[in-house]
Parts: structure tokens; sequence; C-alpha cells
């Protein structure tokens, strides 16, 4: 029992980033259980995924061949089957969405004390997971007991695993019955339209730091002023204010332009993973311990109703 | 139909704060209603408005403070509610989601519900995972990050869309019963009128202890312990301009400039 087993995500014939962190997380767990590193990968052209994860310091990887893109029920059965065959120390999945969609089932289908969205992992006689708080205001550490523990582990926290490994690489059959119940019926594209903000070189973006959508003008006349393009965060876009192709962030554009100007934005993880390839960033925060100064370049600590006046003013 | 609600009070942290043992201290601390579980009420009142449902029941895990939380709850609409809370857990400083899922379940069995909506996350913890976990206790059908929900209730299925990462999202079918857990921007969470906030003084908010719902000491009993709580130590590099707003204006419109993306 001093085994890891990672689980691969992929979509629409692709592994996920993520997949490749597990690697590289798994095998620092491995490393410290003194076991192998397992991998598994579940539904679609299981054989190419197979080859790919094969990179250093994977030791199995085990391949689950029933169904196409990811389906809760085969993705718990698999799991629960295959933890079974290897009674892994520590079980690592991703927290991506369909993470969020099977790990927690996993995890209490075989009674395992789960720690999602870790940022660090270290194994030392014991499990210790590093996790954020309260909008990354705030960091934890959290002890997980129990015999074999779950973990889902944070996007782009690990580097992704690279060179060629020498795993075994085999078919696993676990006989899934079909629970049916969710049926995955399609995929659907969102957020396109006239613009592109992915092609922008200098980005405003604006956050909830706006208040009130009468507020918002005061952007737009900034935007206009320094022949920016205006992006924002999730909630302007959930309030209605802002169509979806203007969202930043995991679940909206991924954007690298030369400037990406954050204005009232906090820097939630799921925003960042959108414009942390700029060039240069620069946020303006009346809260100085905001996320958002930890990735910027340059900031301003300061009330935005009275900084951006100013910034227009240098550009009429 | 009957819909059961997750609702939890969590606290916002103000932008200076004191770390005291492995808690922010108290008095920088705001409750309010969880931002995702204001969709899930939204969500489950217009199930309510639309017909097929006939009562919307909210449950809450916490203390006698979440009380004024959950009267918003109910003011925007749900009927009555649901508060499991014990001494017992006030010791506890984490309550994982085991936990969490059994004293849910305990609800669930007592009110059998055919549907059961839970945020995607709290925004205290952001443990994500509460809703799954208690969809595979019950052995109710699930969705995690759902944006889109239209239910059918002759077949009794809802078609839903699970927000993917990338600007994709997954059209699911789901047979009740069900839990799912809602994503923001499913809908616009309505203010609650003063009509509403009037009607919710009378509506039911019903306490439960661990014996009320069946169960021990040892159904709360967590694996996980916190045993540390700190500021990340900054990484940042950044150039913070120091001076009035004009000053600090002229600053950053120098770097654009310099940078060659304004004039
Ligand atoms: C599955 C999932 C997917 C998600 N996808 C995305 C995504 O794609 N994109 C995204 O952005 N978010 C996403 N989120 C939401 C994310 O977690 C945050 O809730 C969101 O990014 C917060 O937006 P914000 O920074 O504008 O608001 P807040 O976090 O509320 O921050 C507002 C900021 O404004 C500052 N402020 C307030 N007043 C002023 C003022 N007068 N002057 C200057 N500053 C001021 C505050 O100090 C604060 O830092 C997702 C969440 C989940 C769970």
């Amino acid at each position: 029992m001093s085994d890891v087993l990672a689980v691969a995500e992929h979509r629409r014939g692709e592994l996920r980033d993520v997949s490749y962190e597990l690697l590289t997380a798994g095998r620092q767990v491995a490393d410290a259980t003194g076991g192998d590193l397992h991998v598994a990968v579940v539904s679609g052209d299981t054989e190419a995924f197979a080859d790919n994860l094969n990179r250093e310091g994977v030791d199995y990887v085990h391949t689950v061949g029933d169904g196409e893109e990811f389906d809760h029920d085969v993705y718990v059965q698999a799991v629960e089957a295959l933890h079974a065959e290897i009674d892994p120390q520590v079980l690592v999945m991703p927290n991506s969405v369909n993470g969020l969609d099977y790990a927690p089932a996993v995890a209490n289908r075989l009674d395992l004390p789960l720690a999602t969205d870790a940022v660090g992992i270290e194994y030392d006689g014991g499990l210790t997971v590093t996790r954020e708080m309260y909008g990354s205001k705030v960091e934890t550490t959290v002890e997980v007991g129990g015999d074999q523990q779950a973990v889902t582990i944070r996007g782009a926290e690990w580097p992704a695993a690279e060179g060629v490994g020498d795993a075994e690489i085999a078919p696993f059959d676990v006989g899934i019955d079909d629970e049916g119940g969710a049926t995955v019926t399609g995929f659907e594209e969102v957020g396109g339209g006239d613009v592109d903000i992915s092609e922008a070189d200098f980005i405003v973006s604006i956050g909830r730091g706006i208040e009130e959508e009468e507020n918002l003008p005061l952007i737009e006349d900034l935007v206009e002023a320094s022949d920016a393009t205006l992006a924002s965060s999730r909630p302007i876009v959930d309030n209605g204010w802002l169509p979806k192709n203007r969202q930043v962030g995991q679940s909206g554009k991924v954007v690298t332009p030369e400037v990406y100007l954050a204005i009232g934005i906090s820097g939630a993880v799921q925003h960042v993973a959108g414009m942390k390839g700029a060039d240069t960033i620069v946020a303006v925060n009346t809260d100085p311990n905001a996320p958002i100064f930890d990735i910027a370049d340059y900031g301003i600590v300061g009330d935005l109703f009275e900084v951006v006046p100013e910034l227009i003013e240098e550009f009429e | 139909m009957k819909v059961l609600v997750t609702v939890k009070e969590v606290a916002e942290v103000a932008d200076d704060f004191e770390i005291e043992g492995t808690e922010v201290g108290e008095r920088y601390l705001e409750y309010d209603l969880n931002e995702w579980d204001d969709y899930a009420v939204e969500e489950a009142v217009q199930l309510k408005e639309e017909g097929p449902v006939e009562e919307v029941v909210t449950v809450t895990i916490g203390p006698e403070r979440s009380e004024e939380t959950i009267r918003m709850a109910l003011a925007k609409g749900a009927d009555r509610a649901v508060r499991v809370w014990d001494d017992a857990l006030e010791d506890a400083d984490l309550l994982d989601v085991e936990t969490k899922t059994n004293l849910l379940e305990a609800v669930v069995e007592e009110e059998d519900p055919d549907l059961v909506l839970t945020g995607v996350q709290s925004g205290d913890d952001n443990f994500g995972a509460t809703g799954v976990s208690l969809a595979d206790e019950i052995g109710f059908q699930w969705g995690a990050v759902v944006n889109a929900l239209d239910y059918d209730h002759d077949a009794g299925v809802a078609h839903v869309h699970r927000e993917l990462e990338g600007g994709v999202e997954e059209l699911t079918d789901i047979e009740l019963p069900a839990v799912l857990t809602i994503q923001t921007g499913i809908n616009e969470p309505r203010y609650a009128s003063l009509r509403g906030i009037r009607q919710a003084q009378s509506k039911e908010i019903a306490t439960k202890s661990l014996d009320d719902v069946g169960l021990d000491a040892g159904a709360i009993e967590s694996d996980l312990t916190m045993t540390a709580m700190y500021e990340p130590e900054s990484e940042s590099d950044a150039e913070i301009f120091e001076g009035d707003a004009g000053e600090t204006a002229e600053r950053l419109a120098e770097v654009l400039r310099e940078k060659g993306v304004a004039e």
C-alpha cells in the first residue's frame, strides 16, 4: 500500500494539461511513499493517450477502453475497480470541472478522506496538503488522516512531466455496469460573436469593483480614450452587463495581450487562468492584499473611481 | 415534487485582517449567503413558479447566527428551512466533505426530495465536493457545475448544460432523483422584496441536533485536521505606484506609452 494512482483527463481526443501535471504530483508523492506511480486513462483512444502519458517517472499505465468522452458513471466504476486492484496509498485526481463530477463520488464510495483543490502535497508518514481559503487570501495546511487518501490538484500548480518513460502499459477490464441515468448528448461552444478578445494587444478588464452597471460607462470611456479592448471577470458577465465573449478566465477566454489592466478584479484562480500569460499585468485595487498583486508587474492600491477618471484625462 | 436546496452562510474576510491560530479573527469576518447557493435558491424558486415544484426546502449546516442568512433565502421564496447544528460541531474547526455528506444525508432521508440543488462550491473553503459526494451516498444521479437547467416534468429528466473549461459546455440528460451543483450565471438571483422579507419572518426554521437527525458523534469525526493558516508569502515583485490618484494615473499612463499600447 505505498503506490500512487493518478487519473488522467482528456476531452475531444486530447489529453488536458493537468494530466501531465498529475504525473509530476503523483511521482512526487510516490517518491515519498517509496511506491510505484500508476496512471489510469479511461475512455477514448486510450492507446494513444497511454503512449503520451508514458513519461519519466511513470511505472504503469492502465487503460480502460469503455466509452469515448467523459462519463462520470464510467469513471467512478473504473477508478473504484483500479483502486481495489492497486490498493494505492494516495489517489490523485484533477480539480477540474469533470474532476469535480467524479472525484467526490469515488472518495465517498471508497470511504476515503478527500482534500480538494490542493496547491501543495507532502507525504511524510502521513499526508498533508496545502489549500487556499477565502478567495486565495489565506493558505492552510491540512492533515489528511485515514489509511488511504484521495486528493484533487489544482491545475497549473505542478510542472508538466516530460521525457519518455518505460512504463508497462496494459488494458484493464472493468466490466462497466451501465448504471445510466446521466447521458451526455453533445457539446456546445459558447462565447463566440463579433469580438475576439484573445487577439487584443491591450486589454482593460473590469471586475466586481465597478459595483453597478451604471458605472460601466466610466470604463468604456477609458477603453475609448486609450484605444484598448474591453474585457471582464465573470461576475460582470453573470450579471448580464457584458456578453460572454468578454469574459476572461477558466470558463471564458484565455488572453495573452502585451498589457492587461485589471481594474477592481481580485485575482481568483479561475480568472488568473485566463490572463497570466499577458506580457505585462497592471492592477488597480483598493485591497493591498488582493491576490492579483501577486502576479502584477505594476500596481495602484487605490479607488478605481478616483484613478480611472485621471487616467482617462491622460489620454484625452 | 419537492426540491431541497443547500444554503451555506460563508464568511468574507476584510481587506486587512489578522490570523489567530488556525482562524481569521472573528472581527475581520462578514457573513453572507454563499454566492453559488444564491443561484441555487433562485433556480428552485423559479421551478416552483413555473409549476412542477410544490415545495422548496432549504437545509443549512450552521450555528444560530446563520438564521439571518436562512431568512434571506426564505424571503426570496423558499417555503421553509431546516438547520442542523450541535455543540459537537461547534468544536470542529473544519467540517470535511464526509461530515457534511453524513449530515445532509440524514436530512434527505427525512425530507425525501426529488431534486437537490447545491452551489458548485462555497466561497470560504471551496471544497466543491459536497453535492456530488451526497448524490453518491443517497443513490441519486448527479451533475456538477450546471449553468443551464431545463426540467421535463413528464419524463422526469433534467436537461442540463455543464460548464466545462474554455468556453465549452457539455449537454447532459439527468434522470431524477438527482443532485445538481449550480454555477453562477445560470439565472439572475432576485433581491428579496419587502413583502418577501415580511413573509419570511413567519416561515419555519426547524433546528435539529445530531440526535434529532439520528446521528451520533461518530458521524462527524473528520479525517481532515487544519494544522496551520497563514497569509501566503507574496511572490509579488510588482512596482506599486505611490502618490494620489493623479500621480499614480500619470505613472501608469507612462508605462502604457512605454509599452506602445496607448498614446
Ligand atoms: C468552476 C468555476 C469557473 C469560474 N470561471 C471563471 C472565469 O472564467 N473567469 C472569472 O473571472 N471568474 C471565474 N470564476 C469565478 C471566480 O472564482 C471569482 O468568483 C471571480 O473571478 C471574482 O471576480 P472579481 O475579481 O471581479 O470579483 P471579486 O472577487 O469580488 O473582487 C472584486 C475586487 O474589487 C476590488 N474593489 C472593490 N471596490 C473597488 C474600488 N472602488 N476600486 C478598486 N478596486 C475595488 C476588491 O478589493 C476586490 O479585490 C469561476 C468559478 C468557478 C467555481
